[in-house]
């Protein structure tokens, strides 16, 4: 390795040179002052680049746009989810609670088509146990689980972490659950009734 | 009791409007922000601190020596605040014009030390005796330099009067009972034959009239950082090593009586610098010929526009040190306690020595 000898400067001049140009130095910071960061995206060839003038944002009001494929704060689009499980079972560390009743009949479609038949009257994310490694998103066959732009939802009382998306309210919940048990109840009557009839 | 309560809300604003402009200054040397919060651009930012400042508890150490410990912030508060008793802010406008003035200011502000030792010695805590005694031995052999450097301005003038200095670095000059055939001569030399006695402006400057004073200058304002605990001298403050050194068990309004002292420190020197160097409040722009631009801009002695451009001189020039002040603290590392004692022993002393001496001849040329 080549070693550099270092010229130490310790003359009356060398440093008063020194001094000032460390006030010129400082001096050029404060004149540029008066430009800021702004607030660019990833693709802009700036980001990295530090710019003249300051570099803070004031972050509440001003913050710098985060990338597309980014994984932040989980939104399920529950109109479109058809309670298959998947992202459950798929989750690390389990931090997706889904309880699902089937429906009499069929509920309605997706939008890319699938017919829905189970309602998800439990649909919890625990955001404060997520990864964000964006697994169930993968999974998810009707694409109503993404990620969203959204990164900065802290809150006080940890119990805000966890995440209800389900659209049903308990009582509707508790009437659809009746509903399935008539229905079963009628259908084993039914059977019961088929197998008598069989038998005699 | 005018002039105290004048002196004493002037400084109180000069002291919040410096707070906030360190802070802002700070920040954008580092290239950051600063207050933004607060007021337009943060600018109610110094006035809410010290506000909360006052609503703190006032917690007194149960192991500290309690007379001492609630003393020192007052003690060291009114040696600094004792010292703008005599400081000229316009040519007619003196709260105390006391014939001796550089002296008693000299002195006054020796009892700074007492009170940092009786802070440092009454907190009871390792912390804030070595902050005490860094500062103290810090301010005393600083003062010696210092004291050089305005010795040298005061050979140069002749008197002790900050008054009379005043008048003598300016277009009045002859206006001041005593000074009526005196004559100002460009680098206060004689042969030159150019008398600046008229001209006035920059010509006249203590700087000007006897250019080894620039020497003079620059010594005392290094000085005066170590005399106001400034970077590059903070070492008694230093806040990485010893949390912030005296006043580190200070809390509510006695550390905000320090915190304005040590601001006040800061505006005190940087008036003394402007006042023996500097020109005092006499304005920069020379009379040229019929243009009488040191006159227009002067007002007349005695109304309210000598007041007002007394005023305007005197603390844009303050502030431009204070600025600097500011500007070295973000620019420079802090000096070691070693360097720190050789600077000031082994350079600046011997070179303050030196100084007065050539001050002396140059006062023997301009006679
Ligand atoms: S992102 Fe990963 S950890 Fe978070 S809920 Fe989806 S699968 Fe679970
Ligand atoms: S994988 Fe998608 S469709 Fe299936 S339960 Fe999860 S969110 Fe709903």
């Amino acid at each position: 390795m080549e070693t550099k000898t270092i010229k130490h400067k310790s003359g009356f001049w060398d440093v008063v040179k020194s001094l000032v140009s460390g006030l010129r130095l400082t001096w050029k910071h404060f004149r540029n002052a008066k430009n800021r960061r702004t607030p660019e995206y990833v693709s802009d060839k700036n980001y990295f680049n530090q710019p003249d003038g300051l570099v803070t944002l004031k972050y509440p009001y001003e913050a710098l746009p985060v990338p597309d494929n980014g994984r932040y704060r989980l939104h399920n689009e529950i109109d479109d989810c058809i309670v298959c499980d998947l992202c459950a079972k798929v989750c690390p560390v389990n931090c997706i609670t889904i309880e699902s009743v089937k429906a009499t009949e069929e509920i309605g479609v997706t939008s890319d088509g699938t017919k829905k038949r189970l309602y998800a009257p439990v649909f919890d994310i625990d955001m404060a146990k997520c990864c964000y490694c964006g697994l169930c998103t993968t999974v998810c066959p009707t694409d109503c689980l993404t990620m969203t732009p959204v990164y900065d939802f802290a809150e006080v009382d940890i119990k805000n972490m966890i995440y209800h998306f389900t659209d049903l309210t308990p009582e509707q919940a508790e009437e659809k659950r009746q509903l399935l048990a008539k229905q079963q109840e009628e259908m084993a009557a039914a059977k019961a009734a088929a197998l008598a009839a069989r038998k005699q | 009791m005018l002039a105290f309560v004048l002196t004493l809300v002037l400084l109180l604003s000069i002291v919040i409007v410096l707070a906030y402009a360190e802070r802002k200054v700070a920040a954008f040397m580092q290239d950051r922000l600063g207050p933004t919060e607060a007021g337009p651009y943060g600018s109610l930012q110094s006035v809410l601190d010290v506000l909360k400042l006052l609503q703190k508890e006032d917690i007194v150490p149960a192991a500290a020596d309690k007379s001492l410990f609630k003393l020192a912030p007052i003690l060291i508060f009114a040696a600094v605040f004792a010292g703008f008793a005599v400081i000229p802010f316009t040519p007619d406008l003196v709260p105390a014009g006391i014939g001796i003035g550089v002296f008693y200011l000299l002195a006054i502000i020796s009892l700074d030390v007492v009170g940092l030792l009786m802070a440092g010695w009454g907190s009871n805590n390792k912390y804030a005796m070595l902050g005490a005694m860094r500062s103290v031995a810090q301010i005393v052999s600083y003062e010696i330099p210092a004291g050089l450097a305005i010795l040298a301005a005061v050979m140069v003038c002749q008197s002790l009067d900050f008054q009379e200095i005043s008048y003598q670095q300016g277009a009045l000059m002859n206006q001041f009972p005593g000074l009526e055939y005196e004559m100002n001569w460009l680098f206060g030399i004689r042969d030159l034959g150019i008398n600046t006695t008229t001209i006035g402006g920059i010509t006249t400057w203590n700087i000007f009239r006897a250019p080894i004073l620039l020497v003079a200058f620059v010594i005392y304002f290094i000085a005066s950082l170590a005399e106001s605990n400034r970077a590059p001298f903070d070492i008694p403050e230093a806040e990485s090593e010893l949390v912030a050194g005296f006043h580190v068990e200070y809390s509510g309004f006695r550390f905000a009586a320090l915190f304005l002292a040590e601001y006040s420190m800061m505006v005190l020197v940087s008036l003394v610098a402007v006042i023996l160097f500097l020109g005092s409040w006499n304005t920069p722009l020379p009379n040229i010929g019929p243009v009488s631009l040191a006159y227009w801009t002067t007002g007349t002695v005695g109304e309210l526009s000598s007041i007002l451009w007394g005023g305007f001189w005197l603390l844009s020039k303050t502030f431009v040190l204070l600025f600097l002040q500011l500007q070295i603290r973000w620019t420079y590392p802090r000096l070691r306690v070693d360097q720190l004692m050789h600077l000031c022993w082994k350079v600046l002393t011997p070179i303050a020595l030196a100084v007065v001496l050539i001050a002396g001849i140059w006062r023997l040329l301009m006679i």
